[in-house]
């Protein structure tokens, strides 16, 4: 679906002093490369300017690459446009496509014509995102009266009123409440699993990474830092696990083979026990563990994704300066 | 059904006016009245002088007229490219990009404001006063030029608006740039071209092909000679004219576009 070979992206920046005029230029986007096939749902995370936005921007066509190669479903997107768009489907969590001081409703009628849907196929979208989305009651309000989360349930349904192939979605949660974070992301997951339709989406809510995709895409610098599953990335950059065990009567911590670090906590009624994922099974700690102290409670943590990513930066820090 | 989705973008832009409709009156009689401010200036200006450099009061009237309502029709359509830098600012381009349209056409629907209509009402008075208190020998060409001439000078207008505004695809606040062409154009050729200093002239006249909105299809109707010497057959090229100008306008926003993709922000 996404072809992408050594993407590079480069911006002129002018940098005023007094009078003279320099102009120096920023690399957004360094040579990334990757693949996304049909039906896939992508995250691709990075903080802020990290060419994220960029690298949507030219998938979708309204930037040109400064060099390297794009195919979106066999479509060059700089030179191909208006093909383009009535293939994708894209969603700005910042920018809005409906029309400001119409009905929803109305909009979506806009865009029917514009994408040239035919009156049934339109029909028969629509109502399936008004009964998923719950757009009913607010079909007849002008967009800016809309809530935020009503809006972007409005956003999403325009972007898929033609049916795309892919759906590009720039921070789609951004400035929701949790309820409609949950409602879009459910929707979402539907659409990916139930039409297929492919899904790119940059976030810096991770749940929704968590939740939709499978497959996560770090970038920072303009650089891939990270390509795969969330867990085996989660594996390679955190190795540690954590068994929190809380027990009975107050106690030292019991001293089991394979754990590597012990903290403790209420006066020894808690205590924390890392271990290497690689080495030992959680199943095999806590077999041991009953045996030596009465148990009242236990629970298996994973380390958060921000850990991941955080870890991920780090790695790369690490290798920039040892290079 | 792509031929039918500009007239329903539009209509979509008037409906959301029309929920107004004592306050959209009121906006579009303040309208015709503003066209009319202008004509209070030439009217002054006659009570002093008979002619002004050669022309009646009625003949400076009919340019006055010509002018006005092409002016009126380009600011209906054209008119929302002021909007650009914030459009470019905001990222509502980007969005006009992602649709399977042109960028030009959907700026050009964006915004159309029904009471602008008032302009062309007002300077459409003016010209039947004009018309009917000068001798013009009617044939079918020369009313035909008369329906032709409003037509060809919105369009020039609308490609001199097309061209300065595309500036701000460079310069992201070339607003006060373009709008001393587009509106300072709308003054220029409201009155005879030859009232204006040479250098000033040649710009507005023939780089900005102002004088082809009113000035020459004007001489042509009234049926007299130019006084900076060229040939009669002038007056009748404004459509010519405005075909040229509409394409070199087409390619100048090509290029902008271009730009703005390729640089960016």
């Amino acid at each position: 679906m996404i072809e992408v070979r050594e993407l590079r992206r480069e911006f002129k920046v002018a940098t005023s002093k007094g009078l003279r005029r320099n102009y120096k230029t920023v690399t957004a986007v360094d040579g990334v490369t990757f693949d996304v096939a049909a039906g896939e749902a992508v995250g691709y995370v990075g903080p802020n300017g990290a060419g994220k936005s960029t690298t949507i921007k030219m998938l979708t066509g309204i930037l040109v690459p400064t060099s390297g190669h794009i195919r979106v479903g066999d479509v060059d997107p700089s030179k191909q446009r208006r093909d383009l768009a009535k293939r994708i489907g894209v969603v700005f969590g910042q920018r809005s496509q409906l029309w400001w001081d119409l009905p929803l409703q109305d909009s979506f009628d806009l865009l029917r014509s514009i994408y040239r849907v035919s009156a049934e196929d339109y029909r028969r979208r629509l109502d399936e995102c008004v009964e998923l989305l719950g757009l009913r009651e607010f079909l007849t309000t002008p967009v800016r009266q809309l809530s935020l989360g009503q809006r972007m349930r409005g956003e999403i349904t325009a972007a898929l009123l033609h049916a795309p192939e892919l759906l590009v979605l720039d921070e789609p949660t951004i400035g929701l409440d949790l309820e409609s974070k949950e409602r879009l992301r459910e929707f979402l997951a539907d659409i990916n699993t139930r039409r297929g339709t492919t899904l790119l989406l940059t976030t810096h809510d991770l749940d929704d990474i968590e939740r939709l995709c499978p497959r996560l895409m770090v970038i920072d610098h303009g650089r891939v830092l990270a390509d795969g599953p969330l867990e085996e990335l989660r594996a390679e950059v955190t190795p540690d696990r954590e068994l929190v065990i809380d027990l009975r009567e107050p106690g030292p911590a019991p001293d089991v083979p394979g754990v590597t670090a012990v903290r403790s906590e209420a006066n020894g009624l808690r205590h924390h026990l890392t271990f290497r994922r690689a080495e030992t099974t959680a199943a095999q700690l806590i077999t041991q563990v009953v045996r030596q102290v009465e148990v009242h409670d236990l629970a298996v943590v994973e380390p958060e994704i921000d850990d991941v990513i955080r870890k991920l930066y780090q790695r790369q820090l690490d290798q920039d300066v040892r290079r | 059904m792509a031929d039918t989705i500009y007239p329903r973008l539009i209509g979509a832009r008037l409906r959301s006016q029309m929920s107004y409709r004592a306050s959209f009156a009121l906006d579009l009689l303040t309208q015709v009245l503003a066209q009319w401010i202008e004509l209070i200036v030439i009217l002054v200006l006659f009570g002093h002088v008979s002619a002004l450099g050669g022309f009646a009061k009625n003949e400076v009237l009919l340019m006055y007229a010509f002018a006005g309502i092409a002016f009126g029709i380009a600011d209906l359509f054209a008119g929302q490219l002021d909007n650009l830098p914030t459009y470019i600012r905001t990222g509502t381009f980007d969005v006009l990009l992602m649709r399977p349209l042109g960028t030009l056409p959907q700026i050009m629907v964006s915004d159309v404001r029904l009471r602008r209509v008032g302009r062309i009402v007002g300077a459409i008075a003016v010209m039947v006063y004009a018309l009917a208190h000068s001798s013009i020998g009617w044939t079918p060409a020369k009313v035909a030029l008369t329906i032709l001439t409003p037509l060809a000078g919105a369009v020039i207008f609308g490609a001199i608006w097309v061209v300065t505004c595309s500036v701000c695809f460079w310069i992201v606040e070339g607003r006060e740039f373009a709008n001393a062409f587009t509106y300072g154009s709308n003054a220029f050729t409201s009155y005879p071209v030859n009232v204006y200093s040479a250098p000033l002239r040649w710009v507005m006249a023939f780089i900005v092909p102002g004088a082809f909105v009113a000035y020459y299809p004007s001489l042509a109707l009234l049926g007299k000679q130019d006084p900076l010497g060229l040939p009669g057959w002038v007056g009748w090229t404004s459509p010519l004219v405005a075909v040229l100008a509409a394409v070199v306008a087409g390619f100048v926003w090509r290029f902008a576009v271009r730009h703005y993709r390729g640089t960016g922000s």
